[in-house]
């Protein structure tokens, strides 16, 4: 059996502290000067546009399933036509599967950080993690598919009711969040596996995905309590 | 192996040209980028508005040509009356998204914005290029909705549902055009969001050694506070446009009440709710006002202090008021509402905040005008045009009081009143700031300065013909002449046609004076006087570059340091009345906010 083996990197020294005080602005770049001119230097040399990033992704991603619950309220109280809707059993399963990647991909973030700190595993790959997340991730996507499969055969379509496109909408819209995290956590591994990922970017990643569980979980209760 | 001790850029200069001027990374590219797609709106949206006025002072004029735009819409060249709220749409939808939206925020924002906090780039260079690939394919799919059988939607730019949400049954365009409408601005929303991102984290993350918040040039601050804005409107805006999107092809009913019969059809929905359009999309609405001007108040008090030679009277109070007009903004959008029959109480309760909102606005107008009193202000075309933004500022903003109370909202809600009040406060005050940024920062883009005397000239025609367009709105208005038709035939309008005539002229004359500038733009970009690399003897970081325009990463090998806060006028520096923010040397009697 073929193995991979990764070199671990030189440990970076941390950052100018000064930079880091006060008001006093950051550098203005991000700063890629690897640490003693070497590329395969992963430490965290970049600065935190990669973390505040993922918090205004964040911030905004929140705003649109605010708006969508707005709707949602607005339309329940509007209406003759709601219907109780009962939730596919599968979406419980889904949640777990999804907790479950959270759970890898926080293992993977350990492994991946004692890697760059010079932890030396020859034989076992730090992407190991990532790929059972990436693995979880997409058996997420597919559960949420099999709901939706569920709905179709009980005549529950998009435009059936309200409840059914909401469900559909709500569903759909939280499956290409994930779908775009899939893609995040593909980059990660494209970039740990040619030795130039950033641990901010990893963070960044990780933030994002665990933030996909929080929201799932909240669209879980308000398609629980309102359909 | 490489040395890699050097500086290293985020990303290398292009070498091709496709890198280079069409799918670059490069913030100052898609800049301009964006510059060019919002000209080129501007020139589309103000075409229309041509087309428009003429309907409106001579009702069945054939248009010569009129029929290549649209032959359903102008049979033998005469505009019908669905082809005239066609245009109307699309006149609204281009400026306020593709010119207003992305020329003073996106445009100017992306080329200035990381320079003046002293970066090399932004963050998240292939977002940024995604930001306005994305909106330029956005305005595309607006566009093409010229093409199609039933042409563009002819709902208005708010397209309140029911009649955005039901198909081809309620006027032509209604079916594929808003499909297209809702499309182009869903890209729209990304394509901003995507910029947003860019913008926040560029101001907060990237600004050089010695740069605090408090040391930003109050552009920088203007589109910072702006990205804020847009990052939780568009976000609003999108998810509203793809429900939209799901009545119309999915059958869904969203939007669409029950039993709701349209041209004798009753209609396949059930239990919509019409208002929650109006609800989502003024969440949106009412910030875009703001997302609309705030850059131009930034830009605007930028030009004002360079050629004051003195800062404002209160740098942090001019941020403060910019930051509460973002906040009040998502706390007024129910004015917009008063006639919709939302509840009494509802009116009430936004009526409040709307008048609250003037608070902050009188502020700045007070800051501008305070400071300006007893300066030596530099008459050039770029303060003119920032003198000429306070002008409609005010002028616009004065009729908002009237409209910010239900009672008289009532009265004037469905009236040229109206269109006279937001085409001034948000329409030409947002244009003059665009203007003003152009001729200020024309020699920093291409490192060429623009005709001063053709500048002036298209400044006086573009002030004195705006007013003449748009005052008498204001005086329509108040005689009752209602928005949105496209004829005046009651008795009581027909009286009001010769002021429709005179408002065409001034149109048409104005939008004329508007070749002026494409002139002097093309021209002095090939042909204008070298200019210097701080011509205006500014102090802000963009007049610190090595070369003018910029090199690829803006500051050459060494990220420049910042000892001062961003206006030290009127003070004795060495080169001058002025010290640059790069400048160590020490000022007397400065008082440092950082």
């Amino acid at each position: 059996m073929a193995t991979t083996t990764h070199e671990p990197p030189k440990i970076e020294e941390p950052r100018d502290p000064a930079r880091l005080t006060g008001n006093s602005g950051n550098g203005g770049g991000r700063t890629l000067v690897p640490a003693h001119g070497d590329m395969r230097a992963v430490k965290d040399y970049s600065p935190p546009p990669a973390s505040t990033g993922i918090w205004v992704v964040v911030a905004s991603i929140t705003m649109t399933f605010a708006a969508l619950t707005s709707a949602l309220i607005v339309r329940q109280g509007s209406a003759l036509d709601w219907r109780h809707l009962d939730l596919p059993r599968i979406l419980y399963l889904n949640t777990v599967v999804l907790f479950a990647s959270s759970i890898a991909l926080e293992v993977a973030r350990r492994q991946v950080g004692a890697f760059m700190g010079g932890v030396r595993d020859q034989v076992a790959s730090p992407a190991r993690w990532l790929y059972i997340t990436l693995f979880l991730g997409l058996l997420f996507v597919a559960g949420q598919y099999a709901a939706w499969l569920q709905l179709r055969s009980q005549g529950l379509f998009l435009a059936t009711n309200p409840n059914s496109s909401f469900f559909y909408v709500l569903t759909a819209l939280h499956a290409v969040h994930v779908l775009g995290g899939l893609g995040g956590l593909t980059r990660v591994i494209r970039r740990l596996n040619r030795s130039i990922l950033r641990k901010s970017t990893l963070d960044a990643t990780s933030r994002y995905w665990h933030f996909m569980d929080v929201l799932w979980v909240y669209l879980l209760l308000l398609l629980w309590m309102k359909l | 192996m490489h040395d890699m001790s050097a500086h290293v850029t985020q990303h290398a200069p292009p070498t091709s040209f496709i890198r280079k001027h069409i799918f670059s990374l490069d913030h100052k590219v898609i800049g301009k980028q964006y510059y060019g797609m919002a000209l080129l709106a501007a020139v589309a949206g103000m075409f229309l508005s041509w087309l428009m006025r003429i309907h409106l002072g001579w009702t069945n004029y054939a248009i010569p040509g009129l029929e290549l735009l649209s032959k359903n819409g102008a049979p033998g060249n005469v505009m019908t009356p669905e082809f005239y709220l066609q245009l109307m749409t699309m006149h609204a939808t281009i400026m306020v998204f593709f010119v207003l939206t992305t020329a003073p925020f996106a445009a100017f924002g992306n080329y200035f914005l990381p320079i003046q906090v002293g970066a090399e780039d932004m963050p998240f260079p292939h977002f940024n290029m995604m930001s306005f690939w994305v909106t330029f394919a956005g305005f595309l799919v607006l566009m093409s909705s010229f093409f199609v059988p039933d042409g563009p939607t002819l709902g208005g730019w708010t397209q309140y549902a029911p009649l955005s949400a039901v198909g081809k049954v309620s006027g032509p365009g209604q079916g594929t055009g808003v499909i297209l409408w809702a499309t182009s601005i869903t890209l729209f929303c990304v394509g901003q969001l995507l910029g947003a991102l860019n913008f926040i984290t560029t101001t907060l993350d990237m600004r050089t050694r010695g740069m605090s918040m408090w040391r930003l040039p109050l552009s920088a601050w203007g589109w910072f506070i702006t990205s804020c804005m847009g990052l939780t409107a568009f976000a609003v805006l999108m998810p509203a446009c793809i429900l939209l999107i799901l009545d119309h092809v999915a059958g869904t009913s969203f939007f669409v009440p029950a039993n709701l019969v349209i041209n004798d059809q009753l209609q396949p929905h059930s239990g919509g709710s019409t208002l929650l359009w109006q609800h989502l999309f003024w969440f949106f609405g009412h910030p875009e006002v703001y997302i609309a001007i705030v850059p131009g108040m930034g830009m605007v008090s930028h030009v004002l202090i360079t050629n004051m030679r003195k800062p404002m009277l209160s740098h942090r109070v001019l941020v403060y008021s910019m930051g509460a007009l973002a906040v009040l903004s998502y706390m007024v959008y129910g004015h917009h509402m008063f006639v919709s029959g939302m509840n009494p109480v509802s009116s009430l309760a936004f009526s409040f905040p709307t008048l609250v909102i003037t608070i902050p606005s009188t502020i700045l107008v007070l800051i501008w005008l305070g400071s300006l009193y007893g300066a030596k202000l530099r008459i050039n075309t770029a303060s003119l045009f920032a003198l000429g933004f306070v002008s409609m500022f005010i002028s616009g903003g004065v009729s908002g009081f009237f409209l910010a109370q239900p009672s008289t909202d009532i009265m004037l809600h469905a009236t040229y009143f109206v269109v006279g009040h937001f085409h001034m406060v948000m329409g030409v005050a947002a244009m003059f700031g665009i203007f003003a940024g152009t001729y200020f920062w024309f020699p920093k883009m291409f490192g060429r300065m623009m005709n001063e005397t053709l500048g002036k000239l298209h400044f006086w025609l573009s002030f004195v013909g705006a007013y003449c367009i748009f005052m008498p709105f204001h005086y329509l208005g108040l005689a009752g002449n209602v928005r949105r038709y496209q004829a005046f035939v009651n008795d009581y309008t027909l009286r009001l046609i010769p002021v429709h005539r005179f408002i065409t002229v001034a149109a048409l004359c104005t939008g004329a004076a508007q070749l002026i500038f494409l002139y002097n733009l093309i021209h002095s970009r090939f042909w204008g006087e070298p200019a210097t690399d701080n011509p205006w003897q500014g102090t802000s970081l963009e007049w610190s570059t090595p070369t003018t325009p910029p090199p690829h990463n803006n500051f050459g090998d060494k990220l420049p340091e910042v000892f001062h806060d961003p206006y030290q006028y009127g003070v004795e520096g060495s080169t001058g009345d002025y010290v640059m923010q790069t400048s160590p040397e020490q000022i007397k009697g400065a008082i440092d906010e950082a």
